[in-house]
């Protein structure tokens, strides 16, 4: 049994609050068993789960029944409307969603594009707006754009998951210049999600102050999820600690032997 | 581009876009096939995951107005044909569902008397409910009329272009409505603008130069991908099979250069979803479960009433369109005549244990109609 306390401090979202700074996808496993594996490896404490792979219909379908593997005590199951490309799809499956039992947190996946899976912000301001409306809790899932993230706090996001890259990529922070303005500026939490393929770049992530990442793609196609899911963990919390710690400053430059501005101290 | 005659894309309304050029590249170039097999895999495992999806074809109808010299359906045939009522299709729909599909292909001849679009929006409106994924595999159909089909909850439109060689298209289809090149041809564009979320394309190898076909597939791929961007473009290249009427694919085309291919395009478009038809041997689409395929069926029938029976006591033969009664010797055990012969003859849950044993999760649902009510 892993723990689930990190030694570094809490986060909310909302009222709730966690320890685990990585979310976990679901999709992409090569079985229930490896995903329930890396799944407890990663001590996460909540998970996201594609609507379109489950059933809603209520009849309990066993050809979808991937939330029977997950332990709902422990974990916050974390709806996803991924395959919906507008607001008026997502706010649906977010309705069946909590009408088939599930929590009524939503993180919000609108993209209308089905390659590259990007999201589009004008659908997803929308029904951020309608979900809060009804008492939703709504992570939405965003481009890298900060005045979009200050649009969406300001209708009651509960907290924004800019992409580091196109999802499935693996290319890691790409959008850093961007999610540094968006934590810069953010009084809800950011989870980076997307696009993070190694241990490494969820450390980046956390060491520029994110609040946590999602992963998914990175974890499910290794060779060995669970290894993989403890790596992030790790990377995760060492990218923490270090934000927490105080990072040195960084320098493009040495330093010239014969400062410029030397002639003041002479 | 060496090794392909002539421009493959003459005459068609496809730019030869940097796709394109990529594909011929990959596909004709000095590419070592392992190397791109490896590239194929990493792609399909970064964008679908350690998956599979699967479905199952239900067909409608063999009654056909056209005459093609690679179907079994053609109409000159001399096959025992029936067409399912809606009812039967229900039936046959309960068995698939049963059988533990959620994705499914309504597939049927072209006739517009026994197969109007009317009959084949009640079949949609009676599989919705038990599948959450249904896509319609029909002759192209007019913009108005594949509205009506979204509306009755279908989301899925396979049309595959057969030849994109205007030559061997013409000498192929020999009569019927289907000889229309261009009206085929614009059918998934149509399918798009009409709603449809899923559109497949595809060629029969072995009807032309495959690698010609190939080059306008990618054509047509790359081309759906940019005015269809809200599509998840899905893509198809089954190697014809020995059909009634005595069909004998003209081009072969070798399992390597399929494997190839398959890698070649799963390269070239990472997002597309490839299918797997039980047309290709249990040997071969295994090999390729890792490659770059990301959708099969499994323990097809392409007959209607095949899964059940259903349909049976009204089998008939159809010479210049009168039903013809079948002679009494001939009822012996009948069942209504099929497409194209399958090759893997696996079941579903004989697949499913394969690709477990491959460390693939089979996936049975990846849509739900609450997407596009």
């Amino acid at each position: 049994m892993a723990t689930r306390v990190s030694t570094t401090k809490s986060w909310k979202i909302g009222d709730r609050e966690f320890h685990s700074r990585l979310l976990l996808g679901t999709g992409k496993y090569p079985s229930v068993s490896m995903m329930r594996a890396a799944l407890e490896a990663s001590g996460a404490e909540i998970v996201t789960v594609a609507l379109r792979r489950v059933d809603l219909t209520g009849r309990k379908d066993p050809q979808a029944d991937m939330l029977e593997e997950i332990d709902t005590e422990k974990i916050l199951v974390l709806a996803n409307t991924s395959g919906a490309m507008n607001a008026e799809e997502a706010v649906r499956l977010a309705r069946l969603a909590v009408a088939a039992g599930l929590p009524k947190w939503i993180k919000l996946e609108i993209h209308p594009d089905p390659r590259y899976l990007l999201p589009d912000p004008i659908e997803t301001l929308r029904a951020t707006e309608i979900l809060v409306k009804e008492g939703f809790t709504i992570l939405p899932y965003i481009q890298a754009d900060p005045v979009l993230a200050k649009r969406l706090e300001e209708v009651g996001a509960a907290t924004v998951m800019p992409l580091g890259a196109p999802i499935g990529s693996n290319r890691g922070v790409e959008t850093r210049a961007m999610i540094e303005i968006i934590i810069e500026q953010a009084t809800i939490p950011v989870i980076v999600d997307a696009g993070l393929g190694a241990p490494s770049h969820a450390a980046e992530a956390l060491e520029m102050g994110a609040d946590a990442v999602l992963v998914n793609t990175a974890i499910a196609v290794a060779e060995d999820p669970a290894e993989m899911a403890k790596a992030f963990r790790m990377g995760v919390e060492a990218g923490r600690r270090a934000y927490e710690a105080g990072l040195g400053p960084t320098s493009r430059t040495a330093e010239a032997t014969s400062p410029l501005t030397g002639f003041l101290d002479e | 581009m060496s090794g392909v005659p002539g421009d493959p894309l003459e005459g068609l309304p496809f730019a030869r876009s940097r796709a394109v050029e990529r594909f011929e590249e990959l596909m004709f170039g000095p590419v070592r096939l392992e190397e791109l097999a490896e590239q194929a895999k990493n792609e399909t495992r970064k964008n679908f995951g350690r998956t599979m999806r699967l479905f199952a074809p239900l067909y409608l109808s063999n009654e056909c107005v056209n005459s093609c010299t690679y179907c079994g359906f053609s109409k000159e045939n001399p096959i025992r044909r029936v067409t399912l009522t809606p009812e039967e299709v229900e039936a046959e729909a309960k068995h698939l569902a049963g059988v533990g599909f959620r994705n499914l292909l309504l597939v049927s001849g072209e006739h517009p008397r026994e197969v109007p679009v009317s009959y084949l929006v009640e079949t949609v409106r009676r599989t919705v409910d038990l599948f959450p994924s249904v896509a319609i595999e029909v002759a192209p159909l007019k913009i108005e009329e594949y509205r009506q089909i979204v509306r009755a909850g279908a989301e899925g439109l396979v049309l595959y272009q057969e030849s994109y060689d205007r030559a061997a298209y013409a000498e192929m289809h020999v009569s019927g409505p289907k000889r229309n090149f261009d009206e085929r041809l614009g059918g998934p564009e149509r399918g798009y603008e009409a709603g449809f979320r899923r559109i497949g394309l595809g060629v029969l190898v072995g009807l032309a130069d495959w690698r010609r076909e190939l080059v306008a597939l990618a054509a047509h791929v790359s081309h759906l991908m940019k005015v269809g961007w809200r599509a998840q473009v899905t893509l198809a290249l089954p190697r014809l099979r020995p059909a009634a009427g005595g069909f004998q694919p003209r081009v072969a085309m070798s399992d390597r250069d399929f494997v190839r291919a398959i890698c070649a395009f799963r390269v070239t478009f990472p997002q597309a979803g490839i299918v797997l038809s039980t047309r290709e041997p249990a040997k071969l689409r295994d090999g390729l479960m890792e490659l770059g395929v990301t959708m099969m069926s499994a323990g097809s029938e392409t007959e209607p009433g095949g899964y059940t029976g259903v349909g049976k006591g009204r089998l008939h033969r159809t010479v210049r369109g009168r039903e013809v009664a079948l002679e009494a010797s001939e009822w012996e055990g009948a069942e209504a005549t099929e497409q194209f012969e399958v090759s893997d003859g696996r079941s579903a849950e004989e697949l499913s244990l394969v690709l477990r044993q491959r460390g693939l999760d089979p996936v049975w649902k990846d849509w739900d109609r609450a997407l596009a009510e």
